[in-house]
């Protein structure tokens, strides 16, 4: 790890206008993900600007019906708030699945969003990597692929989002709002906050330089039976395979999204019209494109079967 | 649906790899080049530790976990992972849990933290360090501290009404089951398999305060 | 003490304290956080500097340049060690690569360069600040390609045949033959490799986490080019070792060396993510089992054999022992291969030889039973023996697989069990139940001990023996009441320290029956020793309730340390009887899974072992020792798998997020049965060892569990839900 200095900001724009003056400046907020590669000189920010007292940290209702949370909103709270028990099961489910009691504790909501691949190529500093090192190459490539991506990849990378809670927000159709170094707030729908690979890999956002995330906020709630499906090997405390999350009305319609096959949580709203009609019908439109491995093919399988057991709940 | 040509981009990524006997470098393993101050940036931290004042100047790279281990002394945590991916750093802050591996102590300031130390101590155990015993919850004893700090925050967060993963219904208060039980104490790994004597400690602990 | 005839009645048969299910007496500062461990020795070193260990970056190949200069002047560093720097070493005799490697690398993450520095931060910093440049050569690291060019160990017991096994096989009406695989894995303890080096002048201490301590300090002398006695090994806590700090590692040999040339104290961790690649793991293993039955069921040949691979001058994983010894069968052979292989080391982790040897053949005894009809509990009763099917005249010296398997198969319900596959379900879960043999023999090896009657009444046991999780320091201390007639809280014992007289150590689960057994020669000893002090006849003294009495005579214990503490010494060793009789431990493992009729997801629903092995010395800990296997075998079974990156050569999933092994959310509530036994072959302790049967055959178990709930048989461990899904029956 890399020596840095570390402030804690006052305001978001301040913290945004300062990050943007300095590219060696990171956001830390949680730090799960942060700390985690900085141990590994992944990450080697020599600035860390400390974003924990802004007061981000509320989740209130917003005047056409929906929820505002606030970026440092921890999983742990924004998975118990009763509202979004109540109301946004999936996006409670979805968390409730990811990592572990102790890490939902401090992981925030805009550093789940903002939480970088498991590819383990990634992860080991000596393997080349067109994100740690753009124009390096990939060595997840014709490795050990069997938790890669199956749709969107590129030539350049084959990594996946590990985020559940992302893939519930693409799923709820969430917006995510930040404040940028000018001071001016923008908000960004959650279909273009994650960026698949192309040729640039380490461009995983829409985010620029300094932008800080303020809050996410979900619409209205949509009813329906909620269900998020985290298949994996390990019971708990381990990374998707893949993850089915769906909201399904009584007739039969409905909403899905898949974590755990591409560089973003995978959702194509074509695909929905054909929920009435089972998962094989929705997955020849959601799983169109899929390139695969020998050894992940089988996520296509796997998603077809879980949307299923999710749309035989939802009838039982 | 086609499949991805796998026989190319092998070759494309053994060639990125540094094929064999060609010469490669391998360079600091940093993402982006940076030279920059080395020197260590060194901070001022203030917060309870089991009830006592602590105050320290910390290199702001240094976690909690080694602030407490190394400059405190207070070894009951304990390094396994140093990565968030083994649980038994446990300790308990702000009424919390968290993995003190993946937190700066710089960013504690004001903090009340509980470490296994500040349970029990052997003259005297707490309740669940005393059902640990009876029930056999450990074997090597590592990843225990870290089990024990953890237990004792899930029993707070059942009772806070904080859902699982295995909670069936989200909206309805969750109970001490031995299958939340688990859920919840997944983030402790026990190289060991302690596991089914682990959730009996807790079990037992449970019901004699409901 | 010799033990060389089969053990009559002895005090421990009182049965007082040995064999009482008591609570650890590490229990306390276990469960309070203040047992220190290696790297936590505050009270020992004050002011250490840090390590931090740099590894290698390419699997095979040199070093062609090296750049330490940035490392050696970034802030705090003490000093920088490499091959080039650290002077001549040699390799201890139970290290395979070399702990510093340079300019030849022999593995992915060996050991290039260590840092010391003041602080830990500072050490890792520059560590990342070494520059070096590596020529790859080519090598070999997929075992199935590696198979064909693999040749006999140099061991001698390669190859065994009893009659002709070919012969008879393809005469015997029924024939399975199956090749099945299990992968390499890893022991994942949960405390890292970590020491604290101190130099006085050329006497070296190390506080260390170490299975075997005498082994160690050997070699920790041999690599360093010291006199044996200057080297002190210190381990009284350890953090897990499953075989994987049996040997002395890169953490010592570098933290000596780091100690050394920084001047001062130095303490050193393995990183988590160098340690998959860096230490030893268990090797993965081909194994082709072929097996020819009559129609009903008696096994007439049998036949193993097995592939795995190491670097130049390693060991092969030895998965066919049990088949030599498990069933009857009058033509029968094994044969043992080693491929070359330039992964990491390969070496020993829980119940080598038999955990992976087991996972295949309890699944071809499965597959077989199936093939005959005949249930797989009957199958493996009809092919009991209790003699050495290798060599007829010499017997068991116990043997209750039939016992464990009838137990478990009446405790489990496992007269429920659908013989059919993929028949029942449970909402969306389908259901099965699965059986295996569970068999580790018991090895013994010489122990010995000091026991110091002190003039406090207590008395203070001393052996190097370590407690790794396995209970040591309890059931030494319940010997050694029993032997001395005191309560456990009059013992206190010392374990882990290379000054105390040499042990068995903690390895391939001898180490609760030789360690104890030790301890009772000493106070065999101690007993003479007291009783002739207090003028009481040896022969005929009894001990008990604090007081030693011959006939009507009775004085109190401590009476004989009135003049000072009186201490003694001694060790057991072995004579013929593990010759004359095979020693072995035997079980049965019940499992029952469900499968996610939709997502081929598996759970383990209930698990029962029924053991058989020796007298428990401590029923609670050695119940804890079972179950704790059967959670790694678990793993195996389910999960657990160091992917091998076959272009470059390492172990992918290189840190405890991608290396899953179970968490609590795996594992139910798990029982154990021990039957009633006292083995008076093993030891005066009538004790075999425990802490690695229960790793045998659970593996199997479970996945024999799986295909009776789906119907698909999954012979390519780890059985995960990928290799279930496109075959699983249709859901309704």
């Amino acid at each position: 790890m890399k020596a840095f200095a570390y402030e804690r900001a006052r305001s978001p724009r301040e913290a945004a206008s300062a990050a943007a003056n300095d590219p060696g400046a990171r956001f830390i907020a949680g730090g799960t993900n942060l700390l985690d590669l900085m141990k590994l000189e992944i990450e080697t920010p020599r600035r860390l600007i400390d974003v924990n007292g802004l007061g981000l940290d509320e989740i209130k209702p917003t005047r056409d019906g929906g929820l505002r949370i606030g970026a440092l909103v921890r999983n742990t709270d924004l998975a118990s708030d009763k509202r979004v028990r109540k109301d946004y099961g999936v996006l409670s489910r979805a968390l409730l699945a990811g990592a572990s009691g102790q890490l939902r504790n401090k992981a925030t909501t805009a550093g789940n969003l903002l939480q970088r691949t498991r590819c383990p190529y990634f992860y080991d500093p000596n393997m080349p990597c067109n994100k740690r090192r753009p124009g390096a190459g990939c060595s997840a490539i014709g490795g050990f692929t069997r938790s890669h991506a199956v749709l969107g990849a590129s030539e350049a990378c084959i990594a996946t989002h590990p985020s559940d809670m992302a893939v519930a927000l693409r799923l709820l159709d969430a917006t995510v709002e930040t404040v940028r170094p000018d001071g001016g707030e923008r908000t960004i729908p959650i279909a273009d906050f994650h960026r698949l690979p192309g040729d640039t890999p380490h461009v995983e956002t829409a985010l620029a330089r300094g932008e800080l995330i303020t809050a996410v906020t979900l619409p209205r709630p949509l009813g329906g039976q909620h269900a998020y499906h985290k298949v994996r090997d390990r019971a708990s405390y381990a990374f998707a395979l893949v993850s089915v999350a769906s909201v399904i009305q009584k007739d039969g319609s409905g909403r899905v999204a898949l974590g755990g096959v591409a560089h973003r949580p995978w959702r194509v709203e074509a695909a929905e019209a054909a929920m009435t009609q089972g998962a094989k019908a929705v997955g020849e439109t959601l799983l169109a494109g899929a390139r695969t491995t020998s050894q992940n093919g089988f996520k296509l399988t796997l998603a077809e079967r879980a949307l299923g057991a999710a749309m035989a709940q939802a009838r039982a | 649906m086609h499949d991805l040509d796998e026989l190319q981009l092998s070759r494309r990524g053994l060639m990125a790899a540094g094929a064999a006997t060609a010469a490669v470098s391998v360079s600091p393993p940093t993402a982006v080049a940076q030279d920059g101050p080395d020197a260590p940036v060194t901070a001022k931290v203030a917060f309870t530790v089991n009830g006592e004042k602590r105050s320290l100047t910390l290199d702001t790279r240094t976690t909690l976990l080694d602030a407490l281990r190394e400059h405190l002394k207070l070894t009951g945590s304990k390094k396994g992972c140093d990565h968030g991916q083994c649980g038994a750093c446990t300790v308990i802050v702000e009424g919390r849990r968290i993995n003190a591996c993946l937190s700066l102590a710089v960013m504690h300031e004001g903090d009340a933290i509980t470490t296994i130390e500040g349970l029990g101590s052997p003259e005297r155990l707490h309740p669940l360090q005393a059902a640990f015993v009876k029930h056999d919850g450990y074997q090597c004893g590592y990843c225990t501290p870290g089990q024990i700090c953890s237990a004792k925050a899930v029993l707070d967060e059942i009772k806070a009404g904080v859902p699982s993963h295995v909670s069936a219904d989200l909206t309805a208060a969750p109970k001490v089951t031995e299958d939340e039980l688990r859920e919840r104490m997944s983030g402790n790994i026990c190289r060991c398999g302690a596991y089914s004597n682990i959730i009996e400690a807790i079990a037992e602990v449970a019901g004699g305060r409901a | 003490m010799k033990f060389d005839t089969p053990a009559t009645t002895n005090p421990i048969d009182q049965l007082k304290v040995v064999g009482k299910p008591l609570d650890r007496i590490d229990g306390p500062l276990k469960t309070t956080g203040r047992a220190p461990y290696a790297y936590e020795r505050h009270d020992a070193i004050e002011n250490p500097g840090y390590g931090y260990v740099l590894g290698a970056a390419i699997a095979k190949g040199r070093i062609t340049a090296m750049d330490v200069s940035r490392a050696k002047a970034a802030p705090g560093v003490l000093a920088v060690v490499t091959a080039e720097t650290a002077g001549k070493l040699g390799k201890g005799d139970n290290n395979t690569a070399k702990l510093l490697g340079g300019p030849e690398i022999e593995h992915y993450h060996q050991a290039v360069a260590v840092v010391m520095a003041q602080s830990f931060e500072q050490a890792r910093a520059a560590a990342s600040l070494i520059k070096v440049e590596y020529e790859r050569a080519k090598g070999t690291f997929d075992l199935a390609s590696a198979k064909d060019g693999a040749t006999k160990p140099g061991d001698g017991k390669a190859d065994t045949a009893v009659g002709d096994f070919e012969t008879a096989f393809a005469a015997a009406p029924v024939k399975l033959d199956e090749t099945y695989t299990t992968p390499d894995q890893a022991h994942a303890m949960m405390e890292p490799h970590a020491s604290i080096a101190a130099w006085n002048g050329d006497k070296l201490t190390l506080w260390t986490s170490n299975q075997m301590i005498a082994w160690s300090t050997g070699d920790v002398a041999k690599t360093l080019g010291l006199p044996k006695e200057n080297v002190r090994l210190v381990s009284p806590f350890i953090g897990g070792g499953f075989g994987g700090k049996l040997f002395v590692r890169a953490d010592a040999i570098l933290a000596a060396l780091g100690a050394k040339a920084a001047g001062r104290p130095v303490k050193l961790a393995l990183q988590r993510p160098l340690m998959f690649n860096n230490t030893t793991h268990r090797p993965a293993t081909i194994q082709r089992i072929r097996i020819g039955a009559t129609p009903d069921g008696k096994i007439t040949a049998i036949g193993h054999e097995s592939w795995s691979g190491d670097l130049p001058g390693g060991g092969p994983e030895t998965a066919v022992q049990q088949t030599r010894l498990l069933y009857a069968g009058k033509d029968r052979m094994t044969k043992t291969r080693l491929a070359v292989l330039d992964l990491p080391e390969g070496n020993a982790m829980r119940a080598p030889g038999e955990a992976p040897g087991l996972m295949a053949l309890e699944v071809a005894i499965d597959e077989l039973a199936e093939k005959l009809r005949i249930d797989p509990i009957e199958l493996r009763i009809l092919n009991d023996t209790q003699v050495d099917p290798e060599k007829p005249e010499r017997p068991f010296s116990q043997r209750q697989l039939v016992e464990c398997l009838r137990t478990g198969a009446d405790k489990f319900g496992w007269a429920r069990r659908s013989a059919r596959p993929s028949q029942v379900r449970d909402g969306r879960w389908l259901v099965g139940m699965g059986v295996a043999a569970a068999f580790r023999n018991n090895m013994v090896m010489k122990s010995g001990a000091r026991v110091r009657l002190e003039a406090s009444g207590t008395v203070t046991v001393e052996t190097d023996m370590t407690d790794i999780g396995t209970g040591s320091y309890t059931i030494i201390a319940q010997t050694t009441a029993e032997m001395m007639g005191l309560p456990i809280e009059k013992v206190a014992v010392r374990l882990g320290d290379s000054t105390f007289p040499v042990s068995a150590g903690s390895g391939g689960q001898w180490g609760a029956n030789s360690s104890t057994a030790g301890v009772y020669a000493a106070c065999v000893k101690l007993r003479e020793t007291v009783a002739a002090k207090l003028g009481l006849d040896p022969k005929t003294a009894e001990f008990a309730d604090g007081r030693v009495k011959v006939g009507n005579q009775s004085l109190p214990l401590v009476q004989a340390a009135a003049d000072g503490p009186v201490t003694v010494e001694d060790f057991m060793e072995f004579g013929n009887l593990a010759k004359t009789h095979q020693q072995s431990t035997f079980g049965g493992h019940f499992v029952e899974v469900g499968v996610d009729a939709f997502t081929a997801e598996i759970r383990v629903r209930r698990m029962l072992a029924v053991c058989a092995a020796g007298r428990i010395l401590n029923p609670k800990s050695a119940r804890s020792q079972v179950i704790g296997a059967m959670v790694m075998g678990t793993g195996a079974a389910l999960m657990e798998e160091l992917v091998v990156d076959k272009r470059l050569g390492f172990f992918v999933n290189h840190d405890l997020a991608g290396y899953e092994a179970p968490v609590h959310a795996d594992i139910p509530h798990q029982e154990v049965i021990f039957l009633d036994e006292t083995d008076p072959m093993s030891s005066p302790m009538k004790a075999k060892g425990v802490g690695e049967l229960g790793i045998c055959g659970v593996g199997a178990a479970v996945a024999n569990a799986i295909y009776n709930a789906t119907g698909v048989r999954v012979r390519d461990y780890p059985v995960t839900l990928d290799k279930l899904l496109e075959q699983m029956p249709l859901m309704a």
